[in-house]
């Protein structure tokens, strides 16, 4: 019958345009659609040297070693956040200190930015998971700003920084920093900053926008960069595992708690100095090992992996780093093979 | 023509349709999270680690009821590849329902994330901290969930061509109604 073959015809459309949406709309979902949204993996290739990246490793902070220890909490921070892990008391802490570069090889004294990964654990099972660094704000104001800088940093056209710069006047703070700040020859010595801001809730359920430092009980001495070079091109991590097997390394863990008015969705703004303080506890630093074989290896320092009393805050930067982190996670173990392990620094 | 009648049981149907719309979410949701660094990254994150459980309790009841109250014949005129096809994605959808949220649970325990869900609820690791084990099963994950939404495209593709084209009552199986 003419009709109901009509009707087939028309039915068999229908079901091809169903499918035919259902995959579009999955692909524009995917990003397939729209090159122009920054993906995590777009962001992550941008980190690679002009050589490609080092297989195996981190994307960026390729450059590390592990440490075990505890966070010793004095119970102050309980009135921020409900947190366990601010309760009076000790928590086992797992971290790596390392370099802003995403050569593991590279030599200290080129690498401007030092950081910090830190995971502390509660017994309830809380985890809470921060990468820090040292400047005292951070390059850009947002993710895709983040991604222009490795771009332009990258360019082979000698105008692309000074673009990058004109296009983006919040980087003034942190080129300040980076070109005239004092080096110093000791991780030990080092402010590490969380620079993103967060939002604690305490057990009232009272918000408050916080940032934090680990500040070293150690004072800093600081360094000419060319006699820090002269002290060799692995001085930190050779500096660290004597200072540690020496005596354990102390960082007081400061978080400074916001005015209503200050601006918690741009790291490159830095908070009036006079801002409430609370010195939460003390990060020891007991154990240094080999990253290779070490136990923060194969973590990822997820800033968004956060404890009950702690979430993200309207700054976009932690989840965009999640994001990126994953995605430079996702690749390096899958690449393991790549970056062996040396049994002989697996010794205690 | 008169099709198959008879339905399957108010249960399986909304156990089904419950499903439907989660699988999908989840399918949409594991995509679009992985390909943004967007502050609702970290909100995906969480819902999809969330659905992905709920969908495995799901499974395992809606196997449970299957194995109770059965389901409707399939037209005894319907061509043997067509059967054929019919059971297999079937066998296959049941498959990944359930390996699918297993494997993401088992990809994050290898990796030693906490698995936190909404309410911060927290789960168990499944596995000792690998990365070789977290690399296969993220290729898994990954992989199955194109084979996984193409499956479902494929059924529901299926379906309306039960419904539209054949007209066999295979539709109105799953469909609302007495």
């Amino acid at each position: 019958m003419p009709g109901s073959q009509h009707s087939a015809l028309g039915s068999l459309v229908l079901i091809s345009a169903v499918v035919g949406f259902s995959v579009g709309a999955f692909a524009y979902t995917a990003g397939w659609l729209t090159p122009g949204r920054l993906t995590p993996m777009e962001l992550v290739a941008a980190l690679a040297p002009p050589g490609g990246p080092a297989l195996g490793h981190r994307r960026n902070h390729a450059k590390g070693v592990c440490f075990t220890g505890n966070f010793e909490a004095n119970g102050n921070a309980v009135a921020l956040s409900k947190a366990p892990l601010f309760i009076a008391g000790r928590y086992p802490v797992l971290g790596r200190f390392n370099l802003a570069t995403p050569d593991p090889n590279a030599a200290d004294p080129t690498v401007r930015v030092r950081g910090i990964g830190v995971q502390i654990s509660a017994p309830d099972g809380n985890v809470w998971r921060m990468a820090l660094i040292d400047p005292p704000v951070f390059a850009v104001s947002t993710p895709q700003g983040f991604y222009d800088l490795l771009e332009a940093s990258k360019s082979k056209n000698p105008d692309a920084m000074k673009g990058f710069v004109a296009a983006h006047p919040e980087f003034a703070a942190f080129g300040e920093w980076a070109s005239k700040a004092p080096w110093t020859a000791s991780y030990a010595e080092v402010t590490f900053n969380s620079l993103n801001a967060f939002i604690f809730t305490n057990g009232d359920g009272a918000k408050n926008a916080v940032r934090w430092s680990l500040r070293p009980e150690t004072q800093p001495v600081t360094i000419a960069v060319e006699d820090f070079a002269k002290l060799g091109p692995n001085h930190l991590e050779e500096d660290i595992i004597d200072r540690v097997s020496k005596s354990p390394q102390r960082w007081t863990l400061v978080l400074t708690v916001a005015d209503p008015s200050d601006p918690t969705s741009d790291p490159t703004k830095a908070w009036p100095p006079e801002r409430r303080t609370v010195e939460a506890g003390t990060l020891v630093v007991e154990k240094i090992e080999q990253e290779a074989d070490g136990p923060c290896r194969d973590i990822n320092f997820d800033p968004t992996v956060l404890p009950d009393g702690i979430e993200v805050s309207d700054d976009p930067f932690p989840a965009a780093r999640s994001a990126a982190y994953a995605r430079s996670y996702d690749l390096r173990t899958s690449e393991a093979s790549q970056y062996p392990r040396t049994a002989a620094s697996a010794k205690p | 023509m008169t099709g198959i009648t008879t339905r399957f049981s108010s249960a399986q149907r909304l156990l089904h349709w419950l499903m439907a719309v989660g699988i999908l979410a989840m399918l949409f949701i594991g995509v679009g999270m992985v390909s943004t660094i967007g502050q609702r990254y970290v909100a995906l994150l969480v819902t999809h680690k969330t659905l992905g459980i709920l969908i495995l309790v799901l499974a395992v009841v809606r196997l449970v009821v299957r194995f109770i109250s059965g389901a409707p014949a399939l037209p005894p005129d319907l061509p043997l590849p067509m059967k054929l096809a019919a059971h297999l994605s079937h066998l296959a959808l049941y498959l990944l329902m359930i390996a699918m949220p297993l494997i993401g649970w088992a990809m994050m325990s290898a990796a030693a994330y906490p698995i936190v869900l909404y309410g911060g609820v927290r789960l168990p690791p499944i596995l000792p901290q690998s990365a070789s084990l977290h690399a296969v099963l993220w290729s898994a994950h990954f992989y199955l969930a194109f084979a996984f939404f193409a499956l479902v495209v494929m059924h529901l593709a299926a379906a309306l061509f039960h419904g539209l084209v054949r007209r066999d009552g295979v539709l109105q199986t799953m469909l609302p109604g007495k």
